[in-house]
């Protein structure tokens, strides 16, 4: 069984009037199943308000589904008892990284999370000495996060999850506040992390580029889930993507237009070396 | 610019004082506070200047930044001085028209002066040697017994290490609205007090909202990370009492045993 399952997943918002009646109900996420296994680089793509973070949300027991049931790890999301289990094997790190670290020294940020499990402090040592490694973020931990750029913040945001020790990171759109370095520097940790630790990554984005090396993809649009796959799946769908308002990346949008006015090119192609290569064929 | 200010006061260096457990400082501060009232005579007096200027010593940090906090108690010092010497009932030395100083009153008002002057000078050295997330952690610790009457002692620490560390960034928050502001027309420098209060609510309103966000962005992080209040709850790096430590409260306790030995005796 996959960590991550989802089954006719709905989630809705409310507005109240000052009478406390639903002056207004919305969908934010409708009939969702999902299916995300141990080890996976899975990535969720959609456009602002597709609901993608609020189906983030629910991984981590931050958001209780109004429909449908989701398991973490054999978890239901609902059982209150096991909440704080949920959120250690799933951890999360969110967008704005000033908005998430709460040390005001590196390491003390990182120790941040085991110190609320619990743990003894030898092993609280022990756990920030190995995740500040797995992330690059070792010759930083006396700095005052305050001094640091965006992309190393987030690194730190990382290894504080990683800390906990989870089996499974949910990350929503981590990158949406970074310069392209930065952006860089986050992904590549993300992949070692998932190489090296064989942690589940589940990268929410609208930054096509990042997808390319997912295992698995899903798009969301208006709350569902419209399409899932390999990302050469994915990206060989040039016209339903644009659809859901997204767009492709640049590389495989170019073999598409060249396709489209008659050179013979597979549908398929995602890099730059890739297209080169079927165009010097 | 902004960005430069330090909080509170903290001089990094590496000296005994600097490693001395925090909750030995705060409660060697407080001791020595205690000792400033107890010393009546100017013998007792002179014994605290020799531990203030043992304590200077050990701390490595210049004496120019001790007696910086003195600026902002100069008027209530002067005023301490001032009141004392002319209000005082006694031997007049020198008269005129209804003002008149007292030998009684120069006395008490030099007592006043070193009391007050002591105590911020005292106080100084704990703040300079200790930084604000040791003090949050000592105070956390010293004020544990208070959880019994229900005081939510860990609550108080965590929001004021979280205080701490979102000052830096929404200091530079208000910098980058005050600038945005001023680059669409808004003047924050000309007219008198009433219309330059007037003229922050553009900056205030904006800094208000975005602080209420970040809040609960950081509500939710924590919340992420499994925090669930102080119950249960490990710490990275516990405080625990050294050599030193047993050190410094014997020092203390020598000193105050000298402080009550020259009250009984009348020194």
């Amino acid at each position: 069984m996959g960590i991550i399952r989802a089954r006719k997943l709905g989630f809705d918002y409310y507005r109240y009037d000052e009478n406390g009646q639903v002056r207004e109900a919305s969908h934010a996420v409708r009939n969702v199943d999902l299916d995300i296994e141990a080890g996976q680089f899975a990535a969720v793509l959609g456009h602002n308000g597709s609901g993608k973070s609020t189906l983030a949300k629910h991984i981590n027991a931050l958001l209780m589904p109004t429909e449908g049931t989701l398991w973490v790890d054999g978890m239901d999301t609902r059982q209150e008892n096991e909440l704080w289990r949920i959120r250690q094997r799933a951890g999360m790190v969110f967008q704005n990284p000033d908005n998430q670290i709460i040390g005001t020294v590196v390491e003390e940020d990182v120790g941040f999370g085991p110190e609320n499990m619990g743990v003894p402090t030898e092993d609280i040592w022990k756990r920030v000495d190995e995740s500040l490694k797995a992330v690059g973020m070792t010759a930083y931990r006396y700095h005052s996060p305050n001094k640091l750029s965006g992309g190393q913040k987030q690194r730190v945001a990382i290894a504080g999850v990683m800390a906990m020790r989870p089996r499974c990171i949910v990350l929503d759109e981590p990158t949406a506040m970074l310069d392209p370095g930065g952006r860089k520097e986050v992904l590549k940790a993300l992949r070692e992390l998932n190489q090296k630790e064989q942690v589940t990554v589940i990268l929410i984005t609208h930054y096509m580029e990042e997808v390319v090396y997912a295992d698995r993809v899903f798009v969301m649009d208006q709350g569902e889930l419209v399409m899932q796959g390999t990302p050469r799946e994915i990206f060989s769908h040039v016209e339903e993507m644009r659809k859901c308002g997204l767009d492709v990346p640049q590389v495989t949008m170019l073999a598409h237009e060249l396709r489209k006015s008659g050179m013979q090119l597979p549908e398929d192609i995602l890099t730059r070396e890739e297209l080169v290569d079927a165009i010097c064929q | 610019m902004i960005r430069d200010i330090t909080l509170g006061q903290y001089y990094p260096a590496d000296s005994v004082l600097h490693r001395l457990d925090p909750r030995t400082k705060f409660v060697g501060t407080l001791l020595f506070v205690i000792s400033l009232f107890i010393f009546h005579t100017f013998p007792g007096y002179g014994a605290a200047t020799v531990f203030l200027a043992g304590m200077i010593g050990l701390s490595k940090v210049p004496v120019s930044f001790m007696f910086r906090g003195l600026k902002a108690i100069f008027v209530i010092l002067l005023l301490t001085v001032v009141f004392n010497m002319l209000l005082t009932p006694g031997q007049v030395i020198w008269q005129l028209g209804f003002l008149k100083i007292t030998w009684e009153g120069l006395m008490q008002a030099g007592r006043m002066a070193i009391r007050l002057v002591y105590l911020v000078v005292g106080s100084s050295i704990m703040t300079l040697t200790t930084t604000p997330n040791q003090l949050t952690d000592g105070l956390e610790n010293l004020m544990g017994p208070l959880n019994r009457i229900h005081v939510p002692v860990h609550e108080i620490a965590m929001m004021m290490s979280i205080a701490l560390r979102f000052i830096p960034i929404l200091m530079e928050e208000t910098d980058k609205i005050m600038k945005a502001q001023m680059a669409r027309g808004a003047d924050f420098e000309s007219g008198n007090i009433m219309q330059k209060a007037k003229n922050m609510i553009p900056l205030l309103v904006p800094l208000f909202v975005s602080a209420f966000r970040r809040a609960n962005d950081l509500a939710m992080a924590m919340e992420a990370r499994c925090y669930h209040g102080g119950e249960g709850r490990t710490q990275m790096k516990p405080l625990k009492y050294k050599g030193r430590d047993y050190a410094a409260y014997g020092i203390l306790a020598g000193y105050l045993a000298l402080g009550i030995a020259f009250r009984i005796w009348g020194i």
